[in-house]
């Protein structure tokens, strides 16, 4: 029996290296077959606190071709908590109601405290600029089907390094398998010293660049990212620094053949569309790769892979 | 300065001058309906200066030593009976704390809900807290008591 049964995944570090390798395993399964009533007997409730589109999308259809059948709302407008009611109190109610919980809210930390009042397993989808943990582990299904391994890799990643708890994830969930990192940023939106931090306490080396260019022929995977007006305090700072790590098709002239460019999306502009029909673009495939991780992370906790 | 000894309750010496007055807020000692003896600015061989706060038949609790420790992380605890010192002990900086410090990101939901705060002292000599819900640090600077 698989230990995620009855498990919560609210953070990349509640997983140890094993547990994400069983789901990556289990995921391939869902890859070639994707649509196997194993979750019929199942509710899935999907409570979506703030707007969301790829992952709350990506969610439903993994339920749905489980045959899960899915409760919840994707905006808390009309629901009682809009009446002030409390996350404890709605949890505990929709506990009742379901076999699992998938919830996004803009709290940091709600997703953890939810856990610990739900009296069914929940997934966090997403706790403000706290932890996003699925789309961490898409990234490492993404990078392992691209590089046939996840060991002693080169990974780029480029924005904002700042303010990107995508990038936090993966920096912490790479730190498990000898990578090497190539940091590139403004310098207002270098990665927190406390990411640094891990990679050092792994015994990791990581190189920092203010210039995309320079990582070009280096990257087994370059992970870009958008960087995000809302989570600058001052506007100003983001109309200074916003265009400063730019992808274009021309630049890509030099890199390894089997260099794959990942972005959790949505993109602004810091990936030009030029770059979608080279073989090197990866970002719709690995949305795609979403439903089959999620589809294998609702299998698995809730017992029946 | 002399002060007459207590026959019962509990001695808090060794403070830093500087935290006399914060200790006897967060223990509540301003409410206290008993006898409360504060001393600062005293002779002290280990701190130069030193404060001291006797509380007359009061003890406290582990979680009251957890606190402070948090801001007097130097200070001996003296548990008194019948004049005589029944127990001396270091309050320690504890690993784990729960409910009495409030988290210093104003996005946590500790600090938009009744949640009962949690920490992990990650860093005991710098004092840097980890909250337990949204995984951002609080520290010596930033830390404030809840109420």
């Amino acid at each position: 029996m698989s230990t995620l049964k009855g498990r919560n995944l609210i953070s990349i570090t509640d997983f140890s290296k094993e547990e994400y390798l069983e789901v990556l395993d289990i995921a391939e399964g869902f890859e070639k077959n994707p649509k196997q009533k194993i979750l019929s007997d199942k509710v899935v409730a999907t409570l979506f606190f703030e707007p969301s589109t790829r992952t709350r999308l990506s969610f439903e259809s993994a339920a749905n071709q489980l045959g899960a059948r899915i409760i919840g709302f994707s905006d808390p407008g009309g629901t009682s908590v809009q009446k002030g009611e409390s996350l404890h109190d709605t949890i505990v109610m929709v506990s009742s109601y379901s076999d699992l919980i998938v919830m996004r809210n803009p709290k940091e930390g709600s997703s953890r405290y939810a856990s610990e009042v739900a009296s069914v397993p929940v997934i966090n989808a997403g706790d403000g600029a706290n932890q996003h943990p699925t789309q961490c582990m898409l990234d490492l299904y993404s990078i392992r089907k691209t590089q046939g391994t996840l060991e002693n890799l080169q990974i780029a990643c480029v924005g904002d390094l700042k303010y990107g708890r995508t990038v936090h994830s993966l920096v912490q969930a790479m730190c498990n398998f000898n990578a090497t990192f190539h940091l590139v940023s403004p310098v207002e939106l270098k990665l927190p010293s406390s990411v640094k931090m891990s990679i050092k306490d792994a015994g990791l080396k990581y190189y920092q660049y203010t210039d995309l260019k320079d990582i070009i022929p280096t990257a087994d995977i370059i992970y870009m990212t958008r960087v995000q007006r809302e989570r600058f305090p001052d506007p100003m700072e983001y109309e200074r620094v916003k265009d400063s790590c730019i992808l274009t098709a021309d630049m890509l002239a030099g890199c390894k053949k089997n260099m794959r460019i990942l972005h959790p999306l949505p993109r602004v502009n810091e990936i030009t569309t030029d770059v979608d029909s080279t073989p090197y673009a990866y970002y719709f495939q690995q949305a795609q790769n979403g439903v089959y991780v999620r589809q294998a992370l609702m299998a698995a906790i809730l017992g029946v892979r | 300065m002399v002060v007459s000894a207590i026959e019962n309750g509990t001695v808090i010496d060794h403070i830093p001058t500087e935290s006399v007055y914060q200790v006897i807020r967060i223990l509540g000692l301003e409410k206290y309906k008993d006898e409360v003896l504060i001393g600062n600015y005293l002779s002290s061989s280990k701190l130069g200066k030193k404060g001291i706060v006797k509380i007359k038949n009061k003890h406290f609790s582990v979680e009251e030593v957890s606190k402070i420790a948090l801001v007097a992380p130097f200070a001996s605890i003296i548990d008194i009976e019948d004049y005589k010192v029944v127990k001396k002990f270091k309050a320690e900086i504890p690993d784990h704390i729960e409910h009495f410090i409030r988290c210093a990101n104003p996005k946590c939901i500790t600090n938009a809900e009744v949640v009962p705060t949690k920490f992990d002292i990650v860093d005991k000599e710098n004092l840097k807290l980890r909250c337990h819900y949204c995984e951002k640090f609080t520290t010596k600077e930033t830390m404030k008591f809840t109420e």
